[in-house]
């Protein structure tokens, strides 16, 4: 049994204000054999600069501190690769610090640039995150992956990720899925929706007209999961500036949007599932310990939490969130959210992890349309869209710059600029990409509050960042 | 004429032999679409690391020699006393004590069941288990954690009852020297290498 102190659930702090004010990011792909590292993180911050009508250089001046995210040097074949990339945006000799925790590394270099302007350390820092994952053909990529599990107790077992995983999957799967044939449709329409929004994302790698039955005839990968149903390997970079409130506003003076506020916290859990005791479900504001007492009775096998089917990060990091912010139903606070959907069914977990849907319930935010820009069912405004990017199922997971990728869709959205962004036939163009004849602009109406969920591993790290218009913030003192 | 790496240690300090590592030479990478331009080139790189298991050697060692070694708080006032830990941990995660280390090999045979799994058909670069691999979960009795492993014989499904059995015969020291099968499988139908 886990137990934890008030001090350790405390809600956290920001000692003064903190602001996204403006993001960038390259083109996404699974291969980029014409560009360098440092050019891909040239494109994301010059992108930056250019969103609120400041020379990179004008930009520049205002950084004070540089935090980096880029996960696997063995992928990119090259140590302290940040000092590379420091150096060739020009910011020596400011401080820089590397950061790297999984598939979270982009949401945990923004919990660390937040906390550094929090503090008062900076004024103004960069966060840029990339990763370079086509060194390596995929077999060999999977292996550098397996690295990411235990070496000595569980990457000898086949050196593939995915199989740690999904174990978890399929415990999952059958018992808060029951292994009916509708979850798996269920899961399966989370694939197409996501390749589908993909294809009015100009920066996305995977844009697929899909259906449900193309995704359970694509090749199992690890039974009930296939292809269709994983996320990508991809080269990327991302980048956001984030600034105390004074000099936010000094660098948005010709800005078309406003900055935002943004909070950032993190949760962890072992490397390990193997290792996980049980304990009671830490309960989010929306929910009471009178709903779960019937677990075991409405899903028979649920005897465990977080067992292999929930991740107490994501959960630990929503907690901390939602106490920091105010945030008391995600579903009613929120307007949209990107989250870290590495295989469909995580996605279904991840719903319930940050309280959209109660444990056991997450496949009805999909059933209901609530997870649409559009309910499919009512042609009305989906009440939470989810990953209109198309995720890093669609768009793209060049690891170290995920969370900082939805950190930048989620800001589109609430700056109105969204249809701006990616429907610019000159960015398609650059691109080399097909803008398709269907485009539809996606823009969430009206959107002033969101939140992007980034996550590591089989939940070793995973970061909650929330992003607010500053006049439309929950708690007053946050 | 290369020869494997091996390594020893002598006086706590590692004596090693034989080729750590393997030149190859690098290609150039051109493009076909541009004139053959060059673009980059190969990295090759095959090299051998050093590797210790410090306080789990023990743990690796026993299963060549058909035994499960799990560990235990037994401090006195730690609120995790009496805690197995499998996966093995060298110290308690409350108090940060030294576990003990005991042999739960006949726990495992008798009480062990699948609590999840996954049937994988794919693997990465250096695999040598065969495919599709039946990673499984497994739960003992009296043992709040869940070890991952994988079956060698017959099909994974939830709450079946297994048995531990261990490669004695040419041990590769690696967790995969650990695999399970069915309670009731005959000895003859077992694996190469591997017993009881
Ligand atoms: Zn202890």
């Amino acid at each position: 049994m886990i137990k934890f102190s008030k001090e350790q659930l405390k809600a956290p702090r920001f000692l003064r204000p903190v602001y996204l004010v403006t993001a960038g990011q390259s083109k996404f792909d699974r291969a980029m054999p014409d560009k360098r590292t440092e050019e891909i993180c040239v494109d994301a911050l010059t992108m930056a600069a250019e969103l609120i009508n400041v020379s990179p250089a004008e930009l520049k001046s205002y950084i004070h501190s540089c935090y980096y995210g880029h996960f696997a040097d063995h992928f990119g074949d090259q140590l302290l690769g940040e000092a590379l990339i420091h150096d060739r945006l020009g910011l020596d000799p400011l401080g820089n610090v590397g950061v790297k925790t999984g598939g979270a590394t982009g949401g945990s270099t923004l919990w660390e640039a937040a906390k550094a302007v929090a503090s008062g350390y900076s004024d103004c820092v960069l966060a840029m995150g990339w990763e370079r994952m086509d060194e390596v053909p995929t077999d060999e990529g999977n292996f550098l992956i397996s690295c990411a599990a235990d070496k000595d107790w569980e990457s000898p077992l086949g050196h593939i990720y995915t199989g740690y995983y999904a174990v978890m999957a399929q415990r999952y799967w059958q018992i808060f899925g029951k292994a009916e044939d509708s979850f798996r449709r269920t899961l399966a329409e989370i694939s197409v929706k996501h390749h589908g929004y993909a294809r009015m994302n100009p920066w996305a790698q995977a844009p697929m007209k899909i259906t449900v039955d193309d995704v359970l005839n694509s090749p199992v990968v690890a039974y009930p999961l296939r292809a269709l149903d994983c996320c990508l390997m991809s080269v990327g970079a991302a980048c956001a500036i984030i600034c105390d409130e004074e000099t936010a506003m000094k660098l948005s003076k010709n800005s078309p949007h406003k900055p935002l506020r943004i909070w950032v916290t993190a949760g962890s859990h072992s490397l390990r599932p193997a290792d996980r005791l049980n304990m009671e479900i830490p309960l989010l504001p929306n929910e009471t310990a009178e709903q779960y007492k019937d677990m075991e009775k409405r899903f028979p096998g649920a005897d465990r939490y977080p067992g292999f089917t929930g991740f107490l990060g994501a959960r630990m990091c929503a907690h901390y969130a939602y106490g920091m912010t105010g945030i008391k139903d995600p579903t009613e606070d929120l307007d949209v959210i990107e989250l870290h959907d590495a295989f469909t069914i995580s996605d279904v977990q991840s719903y319930e992890d940050i309280g959209i849907r109660p444990y056991g319930q997450g496949r009805t935010y999909v059933e209901s349309g609530d997870c649409y820009h559009t309910n499919p069912k009512t042609g009305k405004p989906g009440k939470l869209p989810s990953n209109l990017s198309g995720g890093l199922i669609g768009c793209m997971h060049a690891v170290g710059a995920t969370g900082i990728m939805q950190a930048f869709e989620v800001a589109s959205h609430l700056w109105n600029r969204w249809a701006e962004f990616h429907g610019d036939e000159k960015r398609w163009k650059k691109f080399d990409r097909q803008k398709p004849a269907d485009w539809t602009d996606l823009q969430v109406k009206g959107a002033k509050r969101g939140l992007a969920i980034s996550h590591a591993g089989v939940g070793s790290h995973v970061t909650c960042t929330v992003l607010m218009d500053p006049d439309h913030v929950i708690k007053k003192d946050a | 004429m290369s020869r494997f790496a091996d390594v020893y240690v002598k006086n706590n300090k590692y004596r090693i032999n034989g080729d750590f590592h393997h030149m190859t030479p690098n290609l150039p990478i051109r493009d076909a679409d541009n004139g053959m331009k060059l673009l980059g080139v190969t990295n090759p790189r095959e090299m051998t690391y050093i590797h210790s298991y410090g306080g789990e050697a023990v743990f690796f060692e026993s299963l060549s020699q058909g035994k499960l070694m799990a560990t235990r708080c037994d401090s006195k006032n730690c609120d995790s006393k009496g805690v197995i830990y499998q996966p093995f941990r060298i110290h308690c995660p409350d108090c940060l004590g030294k576990n003990t280390i005991f042999d739960m090999t006949d726990i495992a045979k008798k009480t062990s069941k699948i609590y999840t799994f996954m049937v994988c058909e794919r693997s990465g670069a250096f695999n040598i288990l065969e495919k599709p691999i039946k990673f499984i979960n497994i739960e003992f009795e009296g043992v709040p954690t869940i070890l991952m492993s994988y079956m060698s014989l017959g099909e994974p499904k939830f709450g079946l009852k297994v048995v531990p059995i261990f490669k004695k015969q040419d041990p590769s020291y690696t967790i995969v020297d650990l695999s399970w099968v069915p309670a009731g499988t005959d000895k003859k139908d077992l694996p190469n290498g591997f017993s009881f």
